[in-house]
């Protein structure tokens, strides 16, 4: 069954999703990935203000292609999450509520997760056609000269992902795999 | 032979055109190995995943979404005739141009940055990465295949001893397909390269990303070890998405070339299940 949440993510939602649900997001979240990142690591090195409050909030790490006229987006599928393993950490501990992303993510990331009680999703890779159909706006909020590394919010609806990392450290990457290996 | 003159700017509008195909539209080849996956995993997530993936791509083509929102670096291929004359501007030019106006016009997403230290996106994908060989005859054969970098970053280069032989060869496809894993968004399509130098055998490997799905490689020993490959990959329990099953790959392509005595050089070039290829004669 699928289960639906509304984001940003109260901690009590995030700590009780277990690896393998199959979720749908509907609400606010907002996309950084790699050059995002590093410039919200300085701005935070140098004492600055993140450029939204990160509080329970989701990062989608995803650029998409640019939008055809009339529509809010292009192609918005997510990139690999272990790019952005080195600054995770911190941002979760700041308040972070979720990830969504693809991929493996490193220890720290999972200790993170774990000591603040939120989660970790995978949306599918290379299905940026059909997930853009679940985005209702975009809007750059920051970092506008990165193009499509932009901070962005995004309304969402149904927005489908699967909990692959979650606050007690289970990760599906890893368990799924050994049902069907036979080598 | 007579020269055939050929103008930069048809060379030029191709590629603006191949890109744009490219990113919307995978080849046939690679929509019927699809369409075996769906039957052939036994994982019911996979099944769904490999689902949402062929809607996914009924949607690109409808309406004119790239299938991923990583519209890649060009990577083009030209094979061009030695009988050949180019006229109206220099090739690289007349390839660049192609992806710029492809990328620009065709609403696909800017990957490329100028410099790989300082970062600064170039903000129409130019450069391409241009491959050109010069054969016989008065043609120019294009592919322009898109990649993504999801997958490339998982690539692996293995400077094998020649003792390492076969079993050596073996391990190591198994290797980089094992340590990719989710990352890559598989199931994947796995480009080998076995035998030249450093260099030769990473560009077959990317090469053999190219070939025609529906073809196998015309030496028997290889076409029974791209098959065992492909097995034994999906063995490896990864599936659609990472997220567990049996289609972990759909297809193994392998190309080789001699090498030196000291030496068995492997190249792993894997691509996601979008592995783009548009391949044009002028």
């Amino acid at each position: 069954m699928d289960k639906k949440i509304s984001v940003p993510i109260s901690r009590d939602d995030a700590s009780a999703l277990r690896a393998g649900d199959y979720v749908l997001l509907t609400g606010t979240i907002y996309t950084a990935r790699d050059a995002a990142h590093k410039r919200m690591q300085e701005t935070l090195d140098a004492g600055g203000e993140l450029p939204f409050d990160i509080r329970d909030n989701v990062i989608y790490y995803m650029g998409p292609s640019p939008a055809r006229e009339g529509r809010p987006i292009g192609s918005a599928g997510p990139t690999t999450a272990s790019r952005m393993d080195k600054y995770t950490p911190s941002l979760l501990d700041m308040g972070l509520g979720a990830m969504i992303g693809k991929g493996k993510r490193s220890p720290a990331v999972k200790e993170a997760i774990v000591r603040n009680g939120s989660v970790y999703f995978a949306a599918v890779g290379g299905a940026g056609a059909i997930l853009s159909k679940r985005i209702l706006s975009s809007e750059v909020i920051a970092y506008g000269d990165l193009g499509t590394e932009a901070v962005r919010r995004l309304e969402v609806k149904d927005f489908p992902v699967i909990v692959v990392i979650d606050s007690l450290g289970n990760d599906l990457y890893e368990t799924v795999v050994n049902e069907y290996r036979t080598i | 032979m007579a020269l055939r003159t050929i103008q930069a700017e048809e060379i030029t509008r191709n590629i603006k055109e191949m890109c744009i195909e490219a990113n919307h539209f995978l080849s046939p080849d690679m929509r019927r190995v699809f369409e075996n996956a769906v039957s052939e995993e036994k994982s019911p997530l996979g099944r769904q995943i490999l689902g949402q993936l062929q809607e996914n791509l009924q949607i690109a083509g409808e309406d004119m979404i790239p299938i991923c929102q990583d519209t890649g670096m060009a990577v083009i291929f030209m094979k061009i005739g030695q009988d050949v004359h180019i006229e109206g501007g220099s090739l690289r030019e007349a390839v660049d141009e192609g992806v710029r106006q492809g990328y620009t016009e065709g609403y696909l997403r800017k990957s490329v940055v100028g410099d790989p230290l300082e970062r600064v996106n170039t903000k129409d994908n130019t450069p391409a990465v241009l491959h050109t060989e010069i054969v016989d005859g008065g043609q120019i054969e294009i592919t322009v295949a898109p990649k993504g970098f999801g997958s490339e970053n998982m690539s692996r280069i293995f400077m094998l001893k020649p003792a390492d032989g076969i079993e050596g060869v073996k391990e190591a496809i198994l290797t980089a397909v094992r340590d990719a894993g989710p990352n890559a968004c598989p199931p994947m399509v796995v480009g080998v390269g076995i035998g030249g130098t450093f260099e030769k055998c990473a560009l077959m490997a990317k090469h053999a990303l190219t070939r025609d799905l529906s073809e196998e490689s015309s030496v028997p020993y290889v076409r029974e070890l791209e098959r065992e490959m492909l097995e034994k990959i999906n063995g490896l329990g990864i599936g659609p998405g990472g997220l567990g099953g049996t289609v972990t790959a759909l297809a193994v392509n392998i190309e080789m070339y001699p090498t030196h005595i000291a030496g068995l050089p492997v190249a792993v070039n894997i691509c996601c299940h979008v592995n783009r290829h548009a391949r044009r004669v002028i």
